[in-house]
């Protein structure tokens, strides 16, 4: 090799070091062909070893329609299984002790109150947040969960009732109750839609219309209304009638909204949970969602 | 392979081209180059050998006092209480903390190694401007090391001349076998450093128990492991080439000197010429000069990184000033003045052929500057330190909803609020609110006191989270209204507090 190199025309040696020059040249500036340590060429071999190794034992050539394995049977799946189990394993007594305690406990239990607040926030972005916003503030016909307005009451075992079996889902155990259609379905006419809307917005002290018959309204209100939002607009629990007298309104307090709800009717679905994520998760969510806004006592 | 380079001019006669290529080079003042470049140099094998002297005692105590503090300071104990690790020196891993003797580190204070890290590098900035790499010579974990290593290659094969010797001639079973016994005990070394490596991460006497009984985690043998290859590899096989390829130090540091620093210099003022001391005695007699030099090679041969000093400052020197030993060693033999290779400065070289006194600038813009951010970074460093809180309080608002609306009108915003007590014994604290004169303060999940304050406690070394929940009254909340949450220790009266707002609907 030496005598090949030797033999080359274009030989260069720098002035100044006496070296050999590879005979690049950047704006005047040589390339000094200062050999590299020799240790450096194994290294180099080391590497090109190593590659064939890496082929071997880990999954490498692309075939038709899969990989080769390779021989130490890793896997991107199961190495990231195999952390999940790990972290199950790590979280196991904690989980164990929100399985079995009752979430009126878990609250008064400052590290499993901070566990299921954590397990709860990442359930809640997985499972709640697509309706009801990342930190549970709601959106147009899905609750707020931070204000102190509860549909079906905020009591800890209330809200896990509603997460276990959901509003209008279906579930056996779920919460039943409509808004009737009362337009649509006939049952009331244009103009006392109209009065009973009226009458419903002055019982939160909203302003209405001038030529607005409260006394008319008053009278729908009682003949069609009461058995679900009570006498006296307060709302019924067990029906899911939202309490008509207070600042917060579902779908919103504008006369038009109210009109078309009683003309189509309300009737938003809440899923049930129970059977579709496991015991613990459902407590997390409670506990999480409970400490949005410190529930009902 | 390939033909060693060699510098030597006793070669095959050059033929006409390569005659006047050695001319040029020749009145250039440079070795004739040469041909036979190679595209991979073989390593050239350094045999240094031992010296007595200054340096090199100076060099045996800090390799004795560096790796005694390696090996043993994890078996320092320090009480902490009940509530910490017994061990001076610990990188608690699991629990996110590190210990330093009657200092305790959290996560979020890593600001305070990085200060180490600036000090570090000032420091090494420092040094190189007053003497040069004596970092590389004397502190440096590759050259301790490698150092160490060296001591091991003689004890076992002997000094310079018994280990060439011996490489050259026929191997016979001796040399196998001492060559055996050196890497079993290098190896040892690189075990043993490994060993201790590990123990900065866990209760040293447990984890060696364990480990001796196999009961210690995988990932301790593994890091045991990888530290034995490193320190049998770069100490044991790498030695100079680490400083010489690898390290950045050796470019950097040529970028950051100046003429004043002090460095191992040959004063060629005194050596040059160079001859023996008969011929030095001849010349003299006859009037004519003749430098101290006597070309003895021991500065060459003691060198660990087979530097030839004389040549002048050279990026493979570490500094270490072992030449400076062989140099004074060989002139109080033969009866002239030691210092011929010394600390020194070019300038002084100049200004003693110029008949004038040589000096030493210690004081100079670099090293005033130098002292000047050390003791600045220092001072805040220890200032920091001293006065550290040891609670804290922080507060992030809800993002989604930022603002809620209560049935009765009332506006209410959330609030998560960690509180610190960095501590190692448990705290009760009052949290207060300020800033919002109608309004309501709760905590989730923590009963009020019964005079209504909000009662906290934190564990030990710990940090807790509750969710704040404030609720404003007024008739008109303003859009955003900045509160103050305050911390009071119920003990001790020291407080802590978090700013935030509060955002109107």
């Amino acid at each position: 090799m030496a005598q090949e190199l030797n033999e080359q025309e274009h030989k260069d040696i720098d002035p100044v070091t006496g070296t050999a020059t590879t005979g690049h040249d950047w704006d005047g500036i040589h390339e000094l062909n200062t050999p590299l340590p020799r240790w450096w060429l194994w290294t180099f071999y080391l590497t090109i070893v190593w590659a064939i190794g890496y082929w071997v034992v880990y999954p490498a050539w692309p075939l038709l329609t899969s990989a080769t394995e390779g021989t130490f049977g890793w896997h991107t799946r199961s190495a990231v299984e195999a952390d999940l189990n790990e972290l199950k394993v790590l979280r196991g007594p904690m989980m164990d002790k929100l399985t079995n305690a009752p979430v009126a406990d878990i609250v008064n239990d400052p590290q499993l109150l901070d566990f299921a607040r954590a397990q709860g926030r990442v359930a809640f972005a997985d499972n709640c947040a697509p309706c009801h916003g990342a930190g549970g503030g709601g959106a147009r016909g899905y609750p707020n969960l931070n204000d102190d307005d509860w549909l079906w009451g905020g009591k800890l075992a209330e809200i896990e009732k509603t997460v276990r079996h959901g509003a209008r889902s279906g579930d056996k155990d779920d919460h039943e109750g409509n808004m009737p259609a009362f337009g649509r379905d006939g049952i009331l006419k244009a103009n006392e839609i109209s009065a009973v809307a009226d009458f419903v917005r002055s019982l939160s002290a909203l302003p209405v219309e001038k030529d607005a018959d409260l006394a008319f309204g008053k009278k729908v209100f009682a003949d069609n209304c009461v058995l679900c939002h009570g006498p006296e607009g307060k709302g019924n629990r067990e029906l899911g009638g939202p309490n008509l007298t207070d600042k917060i309104w579902l779908y919103g307090s504008d006369k038009a909204t109210i009109v078309q709800g009683l003309q189509n009717g309300r009737g938003g679905v809440m899923p049930a949970w129970q059977g579709r994520l496991s015991e613990p998760i459902i407590k997390a969510l409670v506990v999480y969602v409970y400490s949005f806004g410190g529930g009902e006592k | 392979m390939q033909a060693v380079r060699t510098l030597s001019l006793d070669q095959a006669a050059p033929t006409a081209p390569d005659l006047a290529r050695l001319v040029a080079a020749a009145e250039l003042g440079h070795p004739p180059p040469d041909d036979n470049v190679p595209l991979y140099a073989p390593r050239r094998k350094i045999y240094p050998q031992s010296v007595q002297g200054t340096f090199r005692k100076i060099k045996w105590a800090v390799l004795l006092v560096t790796l005694a503090i390696y090996y043993l300071l994890p078996f320092v104990r320090w009480d902490r209480g009940p509530n910490a690790p017994h061990q001076a020196v610990l990188i608690d891993f699991p629990n996110s903390r590190f210990y330093f003797f009657f200092i305790e580190i959290w996560p979020q204070e890593v600001y305070y190694l990085t200060g180490l890290l600036i000090l570090a590098s000032i420091v090494l900035f420092l040094m190189n401007a007053v003497a040069g790499r004596v970092w590389c010579g004397y502190l440096c974990p590759q050259t301790v090391w490698t150092d160490l290593f060296f001591a091991i290659e003689r004890l076992v094969e002997g000094d310079r001349r018994e280990h060439m010797h011996r490489d050259q001639r026929k191997w016979t079973l001796e040399t196998y076998a001492r060559k055996g016994v050196k890497h079993f005990l290098w190896l040892m070394v690189a075990w043993w450093t490994g060993g201790a490596w590990v123990l900065y991460f866990a209760d040293a006497p447990t984890l060696v128990k364990h480990l001796a009984t196999l009961q210690a985690p995988f990932v301790a043998y593994v890091w045991i492991g990888i530290l034995t290859f490193t320190t049998y590899t770069l100490a044991g096989h790498m030695r100079e080439q680490v400083c010489l390829y690898m390290c950045p130090w050796p470019r950097i540091q040529a970028a950051l000197t100046d003429e004043y620093a002090l460095n191992v210099t040959y004063r060629y003022d005194r050596g040059e010429p160079r001859g023996s001391v008969t011929k030095a005695a001849e010349l003299r007699a006859q009037g004519k000069p003749a430098g101290d030099c006597v070309n003895c090679k021991q500065c060459v041969h003691v060198c660990p990184t087979g530097v030839d000093i004389r040549q002048g400052a050279d990026l493979g020197c570490i500094q270490c000033g072992l030449c400076i030993d062989a140099c004074d060693a060989m002139m109080s033999k033969i009866g002239r003045a030691t210092g011929l290779i010394a600390f020194d400065t070019d300038i002084n070289i100049k200004r003693r052929m110029e008949g004038q006194q040589p000096f030493v600038k210690l004081v100079r813009v670099r090293t005033v500057l130098y002292a000047a951010v050390i003791a600045i970074a220092g001072g805040i460093m220890i200032f920091t330190l001293a006065t550290r809180d040891s609670e804290g309080i922080s507060s992030i608002h809800d993002r989604n909803p930022m603002s809620v609306r209560l049935s009765d009108g009332a506006v209410r915003n959330g609030y998560t609020i960690r509180i610190v007590n960095k501590q190692l014994r448990k705290r009760d604290f009052i949290l207060a609110f300020n800033g919002l004169p109608a309004s309501l303060i709760d905590f989730v999940g923590v009963p009020p006191r019964e005079d209504g304050q909000l009662l906290i406690d934190v564990g030990p070394d710990q940090t807790r989270e509750v969710r704040v929940l404030v609720t404003d009254y007024g008739d008109t909340p303003p859009a955003s209204t900045r509160i103050v949450f305050r911390l009071t220790d119920v003990a001790t009266g020291v407080q802590a507090e978090a700013y935030d707002h509060f955002f109107g609907p």
